[in-house]
């Protein structure tokens, strides 16, 4: 499969990697489109599965962590230091990516029974791609929807507008520097008790009964 | 009334009063009745539950705490109403129903008033809640009423045609219009010599009682033919912005109309207040007790239909009705007519 | 950094009480129609805006959002465990199968793998989760004609299947069972045997329904043919599930995905119809809600014994990495793309939803139907509304 992609695309692949039970491409974002119509006529992918966005910023405020110590400070564990500083740089995910905003989209062949997932990077100040509505009709849909949630601009989408949010709505919720507003009005009543068990070092904390916990 | 106790009621007024209070009674003890036996009941025991069990023994009181319930509540007008139509429509449904009882026998001498066309009166009244249903939906300033009122004026007066023709063939037999004069028929009459069941009509009309139920079906609006009042998809169709009395007006209207059309249908078909081997005044005693056996019989069939099937769409039931109904209606005419010429 | 101003705020807070407004441009022919919010067609808050010319519907468009939670941004400020509470709730009838995607991609990435017994327990309660849901569509589908009873006798065999679920998880909607590297515990005493008188009742529930509804002939005037998807089509729009195979596809991820559950080792068959209307799609799922009972009693019949979690640290963090996993959901294709950047909680989590799919087909599938046929589709669609708005 990549080998098709490779023939048809050339150097706008710009990363691949294969996760053992998926296939990643990532290809230059002028190519977005053009990767839909290979990926339908060539590869055979006739279902549409999803396109969506990532933000790859860091907002330390927004992650697992604030759960354990909303208030910072934290609480260090081993092999917390090596994550514990916020990444200033961004990492990306699988098959790379060199800027902030992703695009991401799954494809699957339903009489081959195998999945291709692609990305393209997006310019940060302005996010721009091609819309995928000419190739295949259900990404109406998901173009809105991450137009809605990443302020990401699909060119040649017949109509984008709101999908869930009122029409109102200012800003787009799903980046990271978008704070979840619930969490600015109140804090979060799940907050967990950090106290020690009684013999164990002084941070072990377990208030959340169900993290792991043996059967 | 004039009952045989030797005493004059006297004045016309009196007994047009007690006429009139009489039926003014009997339409909410019907559609109490109906609406507790089987809506409230039977349907509930189809359904595997229990029905409502609280108000009076297993619920009985239940409907008459409804009927408490909706005379309190707030008398409420849409913004954008036509106050005086939607004030009059569930009058004028109310009054389709009134009229209908005036011509129904419950003994040999129970009769509001006796018309020579008692058949014809009755349905020709019966289409007057059309009426009432298209004023209901217009007045309401509502898009789901309009469109509710609309489907119910197309069904309602396609389904008179079978209704009517369905009925012919009794009238043909019987030889006579007059509900009364068509339980006489059938009480006086034989079946192959043999007089003592006398004849109803549901022997030879089989065509006949089958066309009449589902065409009353459709004139009651009752599944499968409750287009007008599809609940999962217009809520409750012209009756949406109903609430209060008027409301419950129209339920009245709506179980007091089944009622009424069931007390025909057992009228025609199955003898009404007959029974045989009783007549005078023990017939005057029992025979509103029979008739109402009779009402339930039909009143089953009725409601059972009524939640066994899903709705026919309405051009569906539009099809039904002109390409099926009708010309089996007419078959049944010709086959009845030809059969009373012969014998 | 985009500034939260007070306006968005109090604006937030005050939305979360309003109704959302639309502009809907009204046009002077035809009538505008609001199915919707509140309505008793559409199952729960879906909003259809229809221009009708007549009876017949010119202009269709589904409005969705009045549901939306923001699952996605939820996910990030959670932890593993915790985000499994919340995903319960997306398709709140088919409980569990919303939490096995989601687990199975943490469990990828993480490389650990839980034991057989897990497993199979896993997929027993994943079928169990379809039961529960789709036996209430077979009802509802009645319900929508029309026809009030067969939705009782639905509710009634629909408890059964919930009592079970309470007597092995403590919840009769939300199990919230499935942990990373197993479950939380290991089935009752007793429960298996249960369990077979239960799914008894279902198949026996499936010809009650069967002969009630599906050999009528109003229902059959109503359904058939109506609202037909072309194979392509639906692919195009992303269909999946019981939608898709109605209209002869034949595909099933239970059979064709790789995944780390037990169906591989039950003998069942998967249903495909040509016909690709309601009727179809009513039919695809009424021999699946069979086929579901028949695989839970071969799983039931060969559980493996063991233990029921994998060792997993007590706080459990994810290396880097991203994975993909998805699942043949009661509703249709259920997929989660996790995305770690090693942390408590997962970094990003794309939640691909089936129905929010296979409510995208309605403005193409409603153009030139009647008003009546609209609720036919909806309702034979099967769409449940946590599900397209997460």
């Amino acid at each position: 499969m990549l080998e098709v992609l490779r023939r048809e695309l050339g150097g706008a692949i710009l990363g691949s990697e294969d996760t053992g039970s998926d296939l990643c491409v990532r290809v230059h974002c002028t190519m977005w489109r053009r990767v839909a119509e290979i990926c339908r006529e060539k590869l055979d992918m006739d279902y549409f599965c999803f396109l969506s966005g990532i933000d790859w910023m860091v907002n330390p405020a927004m992650s697992g962590e604030k759960v354990w110590e909303p208030e910072g400070g934290g609480v260090v564990m081993e092999g917390d230091e090596a994550e514990a500083a916020p990444a200033t740089g961004l990492q990306t995910g699988v098959a790379g990516g060199d800027t902030r905003f992703q695009v991401f989209a799954r494809l699957y062949s339903t009489t081959e029974k195998r999945g291709l997932t692609l990305k393209a990077d997006l310019d940060e100040a302005q996010p721009r791609v091609d819309s995928w509505v000419g190739v295949y009709r259900g990404a109406d849909w998901h173009e809105r929807e991450t137009w809605e949630m990443y302020g990401f601009d699909f060119q040649g989408h017949p109509g984008l507008r709101h999908m869930y949010l009122p029409g109102e709505f200012e800003g787009h919720p799903l980046r990271k520097d978008f704070p979840l507003l619930s969490r600015e009005v109140k804090p979060w009543p799940g907050l967990v008790d950090v106290e020690p068990m009684p013999g164990e070092e002084s941070g072990a904390d377990d208030g959340v009964a169900t993290a792991g916990a043996e059967a | 009334m004039c009952l045989t106790l030797g005493v004059d009621f006297g004045a016309y007024w009196a007994t047009t009063l007690l006429k009139v209070m009489v039926v003014l009674g009997l339409i909410p003890a019907g559609a109490i009745i109906l609406g507790y036996v089987f809506l409230l009941k039977m349907m509930s025991h189809m359904q595997s539950r229990l029905g409502p069990m609280e108000a009076g023994p297993h619920g009985s009181l239940q409907l008459v705490a409804d009927g408490l319930k909706f005379i309190q509540k707030e008398d409420i007008f849409p913004e954008r109403s036509d106050r005086f139509v939607f004030a009059a429509a569930p009058i004028v449904v109310l009054l389709s129903t009134f009229l209908l009882y005036i011509v129904i026998p419950a003994g040999p001498r129970l009769i509001i008033e006796d018309l020579d066309t008692g058949i014809f009166f009755a349905l020709a009244v019966s289409s007057l809640s059309v009426l009432g249903i298209l004023m209901a939906g217009w007045a309401s300033a509502n898009k789901y009423s309009l469109i509710g009122a609309l489907r119910a004026a197309g069904q309602l007066i396609a389904y008179e045609l079978p209704l009517v023709l369905a009925v012919v063939g009794v009238v043909i037999q019987a030889g006579t219009m007059s509900l009364q004069g068509i339980v006489m028929a059938q009480a006086d009459g034989e079946i192959f010599g043999v007089g003592i069941i006398g004849n109803p009509f549901l022997l030879t009309q089989f065509i006949g009682f089958a066309l009449f139920l589902v065409a009353a079906q459709a004139e009651l609006t009752q599944a499968p033919f409750d287009m007008p009042v599809a609940e999962s998809e217009l809520v409750a169709g012209y009756m949406t912005e109903y609430t209060g009395f008027r409301f419950l007006f129209f339920f009245m209207g709506e179980f007091g109309t089944a009622f009424a059309f069931s007390a025909i249908g057992a009228t025609l078909f199955l003898g009404g207040w007959y029974v045989p081997g009783v007549h005078g005044t023990l017939a005057d005693v029992l025979g509103p007790l029979v008739l109402g056996a009779k009402i339930m019989l039909v009143a089953f069939f009725i409601f059972w239909f009524r939640f066994s099937y899903p709705r026919l769409r309405e051009d569906q039931l539009q099809a039904f009705a002109w390409k099926f109904l009708i010309p089996l209606s007419l078959l049944n005419i010709a086959v009845t007519g030809v059969l009373k010429v012969a014998f | 950094m985009t500034v939260t101003t007070d306006w968005q705020k109090s604006a937030y807070i005050a939305g979360q009480a309003a109704d959302a407004r639309v502009n809907v441009e009204l046009e002077t022919e035809g009538m505008t129609l609001n199915l919707g919010p509140q309505h008793p067609a559409t199952h729960g808050t879906l909003r259809i805006v229809v221009r009708l010319d007549g009876e017949q519907v010119v202009w269709a468009e589904p409005i969705c959002g009045y549901m939306h939670r923001g699952y996605e941004k939820l996910c990030e400020v959670r932890t593993y465990p915790q985000v499994t509470t919340l995903i319960n709730r997306i398709d709140w009838l088919g409980h569990f199968a919303n939490e096995v995607p989601f687990i199975l991609a943490a469990e990828r990435l993480m490389g650990i793998e839980a034991p057989p017994r897990a497993q199979w327990i896993r997929t027993l309660f994943f079928e169990m989760a379809r039961i529960a849901n789709v036996s209430l569509f077979l009802g509802d589908m009645g319900i929508q004609l029309g026809a009030i009873t067969p939705v009782f006798y639905a509710f009634r065999d629909r408890e059964y299947v919930l009592n079970l679920m309470e007597a092995a998880t403590g919840g009769r909607f939300h199990p919230n069972f499935d942990r990373l590297g197993g479950l939380k515990d290991d089935l009752p005493r007793g429960w298996v045997d249960e369990c077979h008188g239960v799914m008894a009742r279902v198949v026996s529930f499936c010809q009650e329904m069967e002969d009630l509804l599906m050999g009528n002939r109003i229902f059959q005037t109503r359904t058939r043919g109506i609202g037909v998807i072309p194979a392509a089509v639906g692919l195009e729009y992303g269909l999946s599930g019981a939608n898709i195979r109605a209209s002869g596809v034949d595909w099933d991820l239970r059979r064709d995905e790789d995944s780390p559950l037990a169906w591989k080792h039950c003998d069942w068959k998967v249903w495909t119809h040509p016909d690709g209307d309601s009727y179809a799609r009513y039919w695809v799922r009424l021999q699946e809600t069979r086929e579901s009972a028949r695989i839970i009693t071969q799983l039931l019949d060969g559980l493996p014994s063991g233990s029921i979690q994998a060792k997993v640290p007590r706080i459990i963090k994810v290396p880097p990495g991203e994975a993909w996993c998805h699942t043949e959901n009661p509703l249709g294709e259920m997929g989660y793309y996790v995305v770690s950047q090693g942390g408590r909680g997962p970094f990003r989590v794309k939640i691909r939803s089936a129905s929010f799919n296979n409510i995208s087909i309605v403005p193409w599938l409603l153009r030139g139907v009647y008003v009546p046929d609209v609720i036919t589709i909806l309702a034979s669609l099967y769409f449940i509304l946590g599900d397209i708005d997460r």
